[in-house]
C-alpha cells in the first residue's frame, strides 16, 4: 500500500489539526509543512513531530515539485486564489480548507466518490460540513422546501485569525454551497462566537420550512445520513430533533472533536478536518486502484 | 466640539423592533421619522432588532425587508441622520452593507459580542473607506472586563471606528460597573464613548447619566423605552432630565415629548414596563432579547421560563444564541419528569 503524498500550506489552527490528523492516516503522509513563519506554535508542534518544514509557502512547492502530489491549503480565501492556479499548473489535487469557493465543494456523506473527479476541491466551512449533508438529507425527502437557514455557535478559542478575518465568506460560501446541495435558493447561515469558559462545544441547527411532511421518513433520512458522518466524524450528535412545528422542521446537532490540536470542544475544525481527510483517503484509495 | 455637549442617539425603530417581534410598518417608520425631525433627533436607528440581515427563524423574520425599511426612513427624513445596526456572522458587506450605503444610511455601528472585536474589522474599514460614519459597539460589555473590554474597543479604534457604544444588553450593569467601564474607555481612547442601557433593573436612565458623567459622549435611548425586554433608556425622560444638568442635546424638548405621546399610538401595543421575567434577564445577565422567545418556548415545554434564563446565563450564553433555549427548555422538562 502505497501512501499518497501530501502537503500543509498553512500552520495555523486547521493546518496543524491536520496534521496530527494525517499521522494516524494508513493512507497519507505529509511529506511537507508549510506556511510563513518557522516560529509559529503550529511549526513548532510539526518540527517536534519531525516533519519537513518550509517558511516559504506555495514557493516550496514550486521549487520542489515531487515533494508531494496532494495539498491541503488552510491558508486563507484570498491567498487560495493565488495558490489555486499555480497548484493546477503543478498538476497538484488541491483540497481547500478556506471558503475561496474556486473548487467543487465536497462533503463525503454526500458527494465523496464525484469528489474525486476534480482535482481542486472546497470544504466550505465547518458550519456547512456539520449542517449541510443534514440539510441534504431532509431534501432529498421533503418536497415543497420554502426556505433553509443554519446556525452556528463555535468556541472563541477554537476560532484562529484566518476564520474572523473571513466571517463573511464564511457565510457567503455555506449559503451558496446549502442553496446548491439542496436545490433551495432561499438560504440564509448565521454564525456566532462564543467565548464563555470552559469553552462550548460546536452547536448547529438546522431549520427548514415546508408545509407538508412525513417526520418519520424525515427521521429515517437524517439516521442514515447520520451514519454516513459518523465514519469520519465520531462525536457527531444530534441533540434535538428532527421535530416539526409550525411548518418548520428544526434539527439541532452537537459536534465534538477528537482533542487533537485544539481540546474536544472545537468540533468545529474536527468537522472539516476529519472531511477532508476523507476525501484525501479516497484519492489515495483510487491511486493504489489505478 | 463644546465639552458638554453630547449626542442622544434615537434606537426606538431597532431595538423596539424586539418589542414587536420586529413587524415594523411603513406608515410606522415613516411617521416616527417626521416627528423625529421635529423633535431635532441627532439620528434615528431603524431595522430589525439584530441589525442588517438578522431577519431569520432564529431570531424572528421581519415583516418588511431592510431595504424597505431603510428607504422608508430615509425618505422622511432630512436632518435627523439614518443609522442601522450591523452584526457580522448576519450581515456580510457584500449581501447588505453595500445596499445600505447606496439607500443613504449615515451612521453604520458595527457591533459584536464584547470580546470579538476581530470580527469587526473589514467592516469596520470598508465603510470608513467609503467616507460613511462608523460606530464601534461592544455588546453584552457585562460579561467582560474593563481591561478587556478596553484591549477590544481599540482595536475598533484601530480598524477605523469613528466611536465605541458599550451596551448593557441585558440590563445588568449596577452604577460602578457602568462607572468603571466608561471611565477607563474615556481616559484611554482617542475617540468618544457611548452607552446603551437596559431597564431590566430600573437603572438605564441613571446609569446613563453616570455614563455621561464618567466621560461618555453619546448615550442610546428609546422612546417610552421602546426597545428589547425591559426597555431601554427612556428618551423623553432623559431628554427631559439633561435640562437639569450641564449636558446640552440640541433636541427640542417639547419635539421630544410630543415623539412620546406619538409612539403610544403608533408604536407601543402594550407599555414597555419592567415586566418580573426581565427581572429574571437582569440578574441572569442574559440578553433581554431572549425574553419573548423563552416565553413560548417555555410555555411548550411547561417549564418555568426564569430557571431557562438563570440556566442559560450559567452558560454564558451570547446574542445569536437563540437555538439554545430549546435545548436547555428541553432539558429542564425531562430532569422535571424525573
Amino acid at each position: 500500500m502505497q501512501k499518497l503524498k501530501v502537503c500543509i500550506l498553512g500552520t495555523g489552527n486547521i493546518g496543524t489539526d491536520l496534521l496530527i490528523k494525517i499521522l494516524r492516516s494508513e493512507y497519507l503522509e505529509c511529506t511537507l509543512f508549510a506556511g510563513r513563519n518557522l516560529n509559529s506554535k503550529g511549526m513548532s508542534k510539526a518540527l517536534s513531530l519531525g516533519i519537513p518544514l518550509s517558511d516559504k509557502g506555495i514557493d516550496a512547492i514550486i521549487e520542489n515539485p515531487n515533494c508531494c502530489d496532494l495539498v491541503f491549503d488552510a491558508t486563507s480565501a484570498s491567498s487560495h486564489s493565488e495558490h489555486a492556479p499555480i497548484l493546477e499548473n503543478l498538476k497538484k489535487i488541491a483540497i481547500d480548507m478556506t471558503p475561496a469557493k474556486i473548487g467543487s465543494f465536497s462533503i463525503p456523506s454526500v458527494n465523496i466518490k464525484d469528489s474525486v473527479k476534480h482535482t481542486n476541491l472546497n470544504m466550505i466551512t465547518c458550519g456547512g460540513q456539520a449542517s449541510i449533508p443534514m440539510a441534504y438529507a431532509i431534501s432529498q425527502v421533503v418536497d415543497n422546501i420554502s426556505y433553509i437557514e443554519v446556525v452556528s455557535t463555535i468556541s472563541s478559542k477554537s476560532a484562529g485569525p484566518g476564520t474572523r478575518i473571513n466571517i463573511d465568506e464564511y457565510i457567503e460560501t455555506t449559503q451558496k454551497a446549502l442553496a446548491q446541495f439542496t436545490n433551495c435558493k432561499n438560504v440564509k447561515t448565521i454564525i456566532n462566537l462564543n467565548p464563555a469558559i470552559p469553552s462550548i462545544d460546536m452547536h448547529t441547527t438546522i431549520y427548514v420550512q415546508t408545509d407538508t411532511l412525513d417526520l418519520q421518513v424525515v427521521k429515517n433520512s437524517v439516521n442514515i445520513m447520520l451514519e454516513k458522518i459518523r465514519e469520519y466524524v465520531s462525536e457527531y450528535d444530534i441533540i434535538l430533533g428532527p421535530e416539526y412545528d409550525n411548518g418548520i422542521i428544526v434539527l439541532t446537532i452537537r459536534v465534538r472533536g477528537m482533542g487533537d490540536y485544539l481540546p474536544k470542544y472545537a468540533g468545529n475544525l474536527d468537522i472539516i478536518n476529519c472531511a477532508a481527510i476523507a476525501v484525501a483517503e479516497e484519492f489515495a484509495k483510487e491511486q493504489n486502484k489505478g | 466640539m463644546d465639552n458638554n455637549k453630547v449626542i442622544i442617539y434615537d434606537v426606538s425603530l431597532r431595538d423596539g423592533s424586539h418589542a414587536i417581534s420586529h413587524q415594523l410598518t411603513k406608515e410606522q417608520i415613516s411617521k416616527y421619522a417626521q416627528a423625529s425631525e421635529k423633535a431635532n433627533i441627532y439620528a434615528i436607528e431603524v431595522g430589525h432588532g439584530n441589525g442588517l440581515g438578522a431577519s431569520s427563524l432564529l431570531v424572528g423574520q421581519s415583516k418588511l425587508n431592510d431595504e424597505v425599511m431603510l428607504r422608508t426612513a430615509k425618505e422622511n427624513l432630512l436632518n435627523t441622520k439614518l443609522g442601522i445596526h450591523v452584526i457580522p456572522g448576519f450581515a456580510t458587506i457584500n449581501n447588505d452593507i453595500k445596499k445600505a450605503i447606496e439607500i443613504g444610511v449615515d451612521i453604520f455601528r458595527v457591533a459584536c459580542h464584547s470580546t470579538e472585536a476581530d470580527t469587526t474589522q473589514r467592516h469596520i474599514s470598508y465603510i470608513r473607506d467609503r467616507g460613511k460614519e462608523v460606530y464601534g459597539l461592544l455588546m453584552s460589555s457585562h460579561m467582560t472586563s474593563a481591561d478587556i473590554l478596553l484591549e477590544e474597543a481599540i482595536k475598533m479604534q484601530t480598524y477605523g471606528a469613528e466611536a465605541i457604544v458599550l451596551l448593557d444588553s441585558a440590563g445588568s450593569m449596577l452604577p460602578h460597573d457602568v462607572k468603571e467601564r466608561v471611565e477607563l474607555m474615556s481616559n484611554n481612547l482617542k475617540i468618544p464613548v457611548g452607552f446603551h442601557g437596559h431597564n431590566n433593573l430600573g437603572l438605564a436612565v441613571s446609569n446613563s447619566i453616570v455614563a455621561l458623567d464618567s466621560g461618555a459622549k453619546i448615550v442610546d435611548a428609546s422612546i417610552k423605552g421602546f426597545g428589547a425586554g425591559a426597555g431601554n433608556t427612556q428618551l423623553e425622560v432623559l431628554v427631559g432630565l439633561l435640562t437639569k444638568y450641564d449636558y446640552k442635546t440640541n433636541i427640542d424638548l417639547y419635539g421630544v415629548l410630543d415623539l412620546a405621546t406619538l409612539a403610544d399610538s403608533l408604536l407601543l401595543k402594550e407599555a414597555i414596563t419592567i415586566s418580573p421575567l426581565s427581572v429574571v434577564s437582569g440578574l441572569s445577565k442574559v440578553f433581554s432579547g431572549f425574553s419573548k422567545h423563552i416565553t413560548r418556548i417555555s410555555t411548550k415545554y411547561n417549564v418555568d421560563p426564569r430557571d431557562v434564563f438563570f440556566e442559560l446565563g450559567r452558560q454564558q450564553v451570547i446574542a445569536g444564541q437563540e437555538d439554545k433555549i430549546i435545548d436547555v427548555a428541553m432539558k429542564l422538562s425531562k430532569t422535571k419528569g424525573k
